[in-house]
């Protein structure tokens, strides 16, 4: 909104300095009707052919019909479209961009151009030089190109540049460019602040949240079964660049607004929509995935309670999955547990939630009087001691409990009630197999730990835990037991995380010591799930599941990383801590911790989603 | 369950006036080979407001932290209600003492009402299992807890800012918000550490309206002070401490009297010093000073007691302007 108020400026612009201009010098007018014609070309480019030969996945020869690839940049150039058609004022598109529509235009025609490009010199390179592209392909690179230049050409706010120095040496007066250069590069895909929202009929907010859980529902299913790297690369850029320019448009505010007003329907919906998700496969291979993704979730949001709730940094947790997997294992009735009896799942899923809870009491009732990283190096020594010991109690070093290094093996499938999880069953014409079973099946833990995350979190309880992390002198002063709350913490994370381990044994068919390690090329481990949890946004339900999504598809989307994977993942840490420490979905008391000097909202009408 | 007693202005367990709240016998503290409070004793009775002065450095907020069971005492024992207090600081405040702090603690990413609701911790119940499974009795307590609060912001007057951040308060009503969250703990003794630090005259008098209130409403207050005239004003005694020792207790006019209390704060010449005509005349300066300050007390008793209450801050101001500079490096 802020960057449409030049018209009637220009005749005096060149004097003045702070005059909103366009990153590339172009009127207007012009770089709009660009961006505008560069993406509805680009999106109709993708019904030609890209390239003559189906040797480039996806096969992007057909007319008249987008494929892999094409689909992404065909999604980007409409977003950019109705983003550029809404800045001008199109009467039924201007819900679309609350906050302003030139950042989002920006960051949509980045992601048309991004993707275009990416698959442009992928099939280039892959197939041997440029003479692969069919004129399709030159005509999505020139459009798209032309839409990025046109919305670079719209007008933003340039932050004013602070004096030079002279007295400064050369880097220095380097360095003081260089923040400008990028402070500049910022304010180009800023935005203003969203308007006030109008009335809706609640049955209409209520279908807008079934609409945003469908959607969030088709864009997970098509990332999980993205078959090869390069569809994966360019979802990751589109979905990116083009989730952001959903938050710069405002559009992310406003359904952030209607889901708080309506927790319980939101939260229904996303399960339904989580459930639907193996509905949507034909066969078994992706529900696997899925339902990894989900066991990493949910231990990484139990986690949670402990790390963003207590603040209490704990870099062995992955021993409590154990802990839970092992205790399942042995009574499940396997030929390896040297134990011979077979209890039913809940049996063994509550035996394991509560072992898990022993384990955590009895750890954390000598670690919590430390604080701090005294607490998470003793931490990681217990989650070692938990590995080696269950190395060790192999008959030969100590007493046969645990198999030693091969682990409990031949674990026997969760039949419950005459539901063989094991077996295919059909559903109203859908074929469940084997994983898509453990998959509902871990939805509902996946539950049971939101439901505790976000009932002990608005609580005495939760309260009490926020207060001992931001200042335990205080929170004593006033009457909280300090140790008494962290240990509460400590053991409800260790619980459920249990009763989750209690499910991976299942699924996995075998524990071994292996599984869980500090740091592990395959999660979830406690490292990644550490990282899961600030990736995602410390203190929040969504953030988690969401960093473990990722943390879960990267590596095992972009296999060709091979041995750089780990080091990759160490690289996005510290890029994602140097730009956005409060991780990818914030809670709001985390966000105003990590920017002390922006400027606070007043009012925090429901802290922590 | 004691979140019933959710009425303002009945403290849970007021007491008849005059009885003693709070005890504190042969207080020391040491630290290593520091003695930082040395025997002190001092007692609070029910109704009333107990000041607590002495240059930087005296051991006033160590003094607190012993009460608050922060430190535990290395000799001497703090009875209060008759019984020793537990040497564990949220246990001290659940036998009824709240305290604020000498710079602000509050959770500063909490909201207001979330801060006061933290307070109330200790006069609630509901555990984690009681959160998980939002039976009727929680939703109660938690209704009660909020009704509670909202009360005590009200009466400290920050109701209308409930929503907000506690970082966002301005300074004085973030020393509101402290004293509102420690009343939320339903205290028969409040204690206050330097509660007008970095004030205005107008939030210090705000504040000491404040005081009289709370303690209307039955809690006894200790409070530390640098800020001599709202300490003679607002104290029904007040205690000099010097380098951890008590030097005097008493009302304030005898307070201020006390040449041992003048010399605590101004300094004193010490001996041998060169020029001896110079500690002489400091000598006849302080013999000047107090037959002043005698007479000022003859007139005073001759006169009504409305006159002292006017000619007091005058007396102080000078002492005043010298310990206030010295509050910033406390802090």
């Amino acid at each position: 909104m802020t960057t449409q108020t030049t018209a009637p400026e220009t005749p005096s612009a060149p004097t003045t300095r702070n005059e909103p201009t366009g990153l590339i010098p172009l009127p207007e007018h012009i770089g709009r009707a660009l961006a505008t014609g560069g993406a509805l070309l680009t999106a109709a480019s993708t019904f030609l052919a890209w390239t003559w030969t189906s040797a480039f996945p996806g096969d992007l020869t057909v007319h008249g019909y987008p494929g892999g690839l094409q689909v992404l940049v065909l999604i980007g150039g409409v977003l950019t479209a109705l983003f550029a058609l809404s800045s001008y004022g199109i009467k039924g598109l201007g819900w679309l961009t609350p906050a302003g529509a030139d950042a989002a235009i920006k960051l949509t025609a980045l992601a048309t151009f991004a993707t275009a490009w990416y698959t442009v010199l992928a099939i280039s390179i892959e197939l041997g030089g440029v003479v692969n592209l069919e004129p399709g392909g030159y005509l999505a690179a020139a459009a798209g190109l032309t839409a990025l230049i046109g919305a670079l050409a719209l007008p933003f706010e340039h932050p004013a540049p602070d004096p030079i120095d002279p007295d400064d040496s050369r880097w220095e007066q380097f360095k003081h460019k260089t923040a400008h250069r990028w402070e500049t590069f910022k304010a180009v895909f800023a935005t203003g602040t969203a308007r006030p929202a109008g009335k809706l009929p609640s049955y209409a907010e209520i279908l807008i949240i079934i609409a945003v859980m469908a959607i969030g529902l088709t864009v997970f299913t098509y990332g999980i079964g993205t078959p090869y790297s390069e569809l994966f690369i360019g979802f990751l850029i589109t979905v990116g660049l083009c989730f952001t320019a959903l938050l710069k448009a405002g559009l992310m505010a406003r359904i952030s607004a209607i889901t708080a007003k309506h927790r319980n329907i939101t939260m229904i919906g996303a399960f339904v929509a989580a459930a639907a998700f193996p509905f949507t496969q034909s066969d078994d291979q992706y529900a696997t995935i899925g339902v990894y993704i989900l066991i990493f979730a949910t231990v990484a949001l139990g986690l949670n309670i402990v790390v963003g709730l207590a603040g209490l940094l704990d870099l062995g947790y992955v021993a409590f999955l154990g802990v839970g997997a092992y205790t399942a294992a042995l009574v499940s009735g396997s030929p390896s547990s040297p134990l011979p009896i077979q209890v039913p799942f809940w049996a063994s899923a509550l035996l394991g939630a509560f072992v898990a809870m022993i384990f955590g009491v009895l750890i954390g009732a000598p670690t919590l009087r430390l604080r701090g990283d005294y607490l998470a190096i003793v931490t990681l020594g217990f989650g070692e001691i938990f590995r080696i010991a269950v190395l060790n109690t192999d008959g030969t070093s100590g007493p046969d409990v645990t198999n030693g290094s091969n682990g409990i093996s031949s674990i026997p499938n969760i039949n419950i009630l005459g539901f063989d999880f094991g077996q295919e069953h059909t559903f109203l014409g859908f074929t469940i197999a084997r994983f898509a079973n453990y998959f509902l099946l871990m939805l509902l833990i996946t539950l049971v730990v939101v439901v505790v995350f976000r009932r002990s979190s608005d609580s005495r309880i939760g309260r009490a835990w926020i207060a001992v992390r931001e200042d335990e002198t205080a929170a004593r002063a006033m009457g909280i037991n300090g140790f008494r709350v962290k240990l509460i913490a400590f053991a409800l994370g260790a619980t459920l995380a249990g009763l989750a381990g209690a499910v991976q044994a299942h699924v996995t068919y075998t524990v071994t010591p292996e599984q869980y390690m500090f740091a592990h090329v395959v999660p979830p481990n406690s490292a990644f799930l550490l990282a899961a949890v600030v990736l995602g946004g410390m203190g929040t339900i969504s953030g988690p599941l969401v960093g473990a999504a990722l943390l879960y598809l990267i590596p095992a989307k972009l296999q060709f990383l091979g041995d750089y994977q780990l080091l990759a993942f160490g690289l996005a840490l510290v890029l994602l801590m140097r730009f956005r420490p409060e991780g990818l979905i914030p809670n709001r008391r985390r966000q105003l911790e990590f920017h002390e000097n922006t400027e606070a909202p007043a009012v925090l009408s429901k802290a922590g989603v | 369950m004691t979140t019933d007693t959710t009425t303002q202005g009945t403290a849970p367990d007021a007491t008849t006036p005059g009885e003693t709240i709070l005890d504190a016998r042969g207080v020391t503290m040491r630290f290593g080979g520091l003695t930082a409070v040395r025997g002190v004793d001092l007692t609070v009775n029910s109704g009333e407001i107990v000041g607590l002065i002495g240059p930087n450095g005296a051991g006033k907020t160590t003094f607190f932290n012993c009460l608050t069971g922060l430190y535990i005492p290395t000799e001497g024992e703090v009875r209060y209600k008759g019984k020793v207090l537990p040497p564990k600081s949220f246990k001290v405040t659940a036998a009824g003492i709240a305290r604020t702090f000498q710079n602000i603690r509050l959770f500063a990413n909490m909201t207001v009402l979330e801060n006061v609701l933290v307070g109330r911790h200790t006069r609630t119940k509901e555990g984690l299992w009681s959160a998980l499974l939002r039976g009727p009795g929680f939703h109660k307590a938690e209704a009660a807890s909020r009704q509670r609060a909202m009360e005590l912001l009200e009466f400290v007057g920050l109701a209308h800012k409930a929503d907000h951040l506690s970082r966002n308060l301005p300074y004085g009503e973030q020393r509101k918000l402290e004293i509102a969250r420690a009343l939320a703990s339903d205290p028969g003794l409040l204690l206050l550490d330097e509660p007008t630090a970095g004030m205005n005259p107008q939030e210090t008098r705000a504040t000491e309206e404040l005081i009289f209130a709370i303690r209307d409403m039955g809690i006894a207050i200790l409070v530390i002070e640098h800020d001599m005239r709202f300490i003679m004003n607002l104290c029904d005694r007040v205690a000099v401490l010097v380098q951890g020792e008590k030097l005097i207790e008493g009302d304030s006019a005898t307070v201020q009297r006390d040449e041992r209390v003048i010399a605590a704060y101004l300094g004193e010449p010490f001996e041998g010093a060169p020029g001896e005509e110079e500690a002489a005349e400091v000598e006849r300066a302080e013999a000047q000073a107090e037959a002043q300050a005698e007479a000022q007390a003859e007139a005073a008793e001759a006169e009504a007691a409305k006159t002292e209450a006017a000619e007091a801050p005058e007396a102080e101001a000078d002492t005043t302007t010298d310990a206030a500079p010295g509050k910033e490096n406390d802090r």
